[in-house]
């Protein structure tokens, strides 16, 4: 799932949390995939160099991304 | 005709390719793809040609009444015997020619609807992937680099490349687009480079680029450097960015604000959850509360029930009935007496009172309307 997915996840959970009428049971299960979206959102967050690649086409199609020394 | 080949020779040797000015009139473009014109001034005229495969680098068609200044060889056109000179190149005042071809162009984008503002899509917030869609040597790639790599350093930039300038550019460019398309594992592409001579980015304003452009199925930026007029893709992308810089950083978050969102969409997240169970162990403690409460009113509502009960349990006593004043007579083995029928005189019997018992001996007596029942008389003890 992609950075922009997890914030959405998250923003519905936390919307959802706000019900008065949410079973606590459904709380708790909702309260550990929020716990898991963030943690997917920060694992992206938590590479520290950009990489740059350059995108390569065999003869066949089928593409490949190899390293590019910037 | 020798003499006519000859005379071409001689002409062309004698003129090396220069430049005319003129005043462009008779213009007529042929079906197959070749131009005809006469450039003049106040004393002559000069028949031109420009051969559809080597008018690559004029940008539009002139039209009659502009001037211009052309660069052509002189020579003479054996078919016909006439001199004429070919032009390769056509410059008009005030960059008529590509103020033209950019009009030319934009229109039969617009005729299609490619440029209609409609189609503009949102460039995605958090890109994981950013296409860059340049020359491998460029100044653009390393700006977009170095934008990434301050802003949000998790986001991977992959170069595709294309050269941008001269004529094999447009059809680079194409190419490179169609493998962004066919790819499809980008977020977003930024298509560009960096600042040049109009010559330069001619390629960004080539009907075939734009198309390929407003094909692309992935969100595009473009980025052509340059200063006042807008390229044809500008018109084109989902959103014109004025330099390779400004375009990454219209492509990627600034990472620590990220970071700032997704500390706060914790937070948020903790403190729902928090107060969601608050919320439950207060109703739980509540439940038992009203549990405990009933149950208290339960026993209390017994303990009453009990005692109502045993207030007619006394009265029932015959204790009670002592208290009033009346007495029970029992005899010896402790029968109570009910009847005078069951005395017999002479009989001990125990007279009960409230506050003790009395010996009696029974003398005769009689029941109610009749004599000589027995009757009690004897000695008494308190109990």
């Amino acid at each position: 799932m992609s950075f922009e997915a997890s914030l959405e996840r998250l923003e519905t959970i936390a919307a959802r949390l706000e019900d008065d009428e949410l079973d606590l049971d459904a709380a708790l299960a909702l309260f550990e995939e929020g716990i898991a979206e963030l943690r997917a959102a920060s694992a992206f967050l938590a590479k520290a160099e950009t990489r740059l690649k350059q995108l390569n086409e065999a003869a066949d199609g089928v593409f490949r991304i190899d390293d590019l020394r910037g | 005709m020798a003499l006519t080949a000859t005379a071409r020779d001689v002409l062309e040797g004698a003129f090396t390719p220069l430049w005319i000015r003129g005043e462009v009139s008779d213009f007529k473009a042929h079906r197959n793809g070749h131009w005809y014109f006469c450039l003049r001034d106040e004393d002559a005229q000069l028949r031109c040609v420009a051969w559809s495969r080597e008018r690559r680098r004029i940008p539009a068609p002139p039209d009659d009444g502009m001037q211009v200044v052309a660069l052509g060889q002189l020579t003479i056109y054996p078919a016909r015997g006439e001199m004429q000179f070919s032009v390769t190149r056509i410059e008009a005042e005030g960059d008529g020619l590509w103020r033209k071809a950019l009009e030319l162009t934009r229109a039969r984008l617009e005729a299609d609807g490619l440029l209609d503002p409609s189609r503009k899509r949102t460039i995605p917030r958090h890109p994981r992937r950013v296409a860059v869609i340049t020359s491998r040597d460029g100044a653009a790639l390393r700006d977009v680099f170095a934008v990434v790599q301050r802003r949000c350093p998790s986001v991977e930039v992959v170069l595709v490349p294309a050269s941008v300038q001269g004529d094999s550019a447009p059809e680079s460019l194409c190419f490179a687009l169609d493998q962004v398309a066919r790819w499809g594992a980008a977020d977003v592409v930024i298509i560009g480079r960096g600042g040049g001579a109009r010559e330069d980015l001619w390629a960004f304003n080539d009907e075939r680029v734009a198309r390929a452009l407003a094909a692309c199925p992935i969100p595009t930026i473009s980025a052509v450097g340059h200063e006042i007029d807008m390229s044809i893709c500008d018109l084109v992308a989902d959103l014109r960015a004025a330099t390779p810089s400004a375009a990454a950083e219209a492509a990627v978050p600034v990472q620590a604000e990220l970071r700032e969102r997704l500390r706060a969409s914790a937070a948020v997240l903790t403190m729902l959850t928090a107060q969601r169970v608050t919320r439950g162990r207060d109703a739980a403690a509540g439940a038992a509360r009203r549990i405990t409460d009933g149950a208290t009113r339960r026993i209390e509502r017994r303990r009453l029930e009990l005692e109502a009960a045993a207030g007619r349990l006394n009265a029932l006593s015959p204790l009670a009935t002592l208290e009033r004043g009346y007495a029970i007579v029992r005899t010896g083995d402790g029968r109570t007496v009910r009847s005078v029928r069951r005395l017999v005189p002479g009989e001990r019997v125990d007279i009960v009172l409230r506050d003790g018992a009395a010996a009696a001996t029974v003398e005769p007596a009689a029941p109610n309307g009749e004599s000589a029942s027995p009757v009690a008389s004897g000695t008494r003890s308190a109990s």
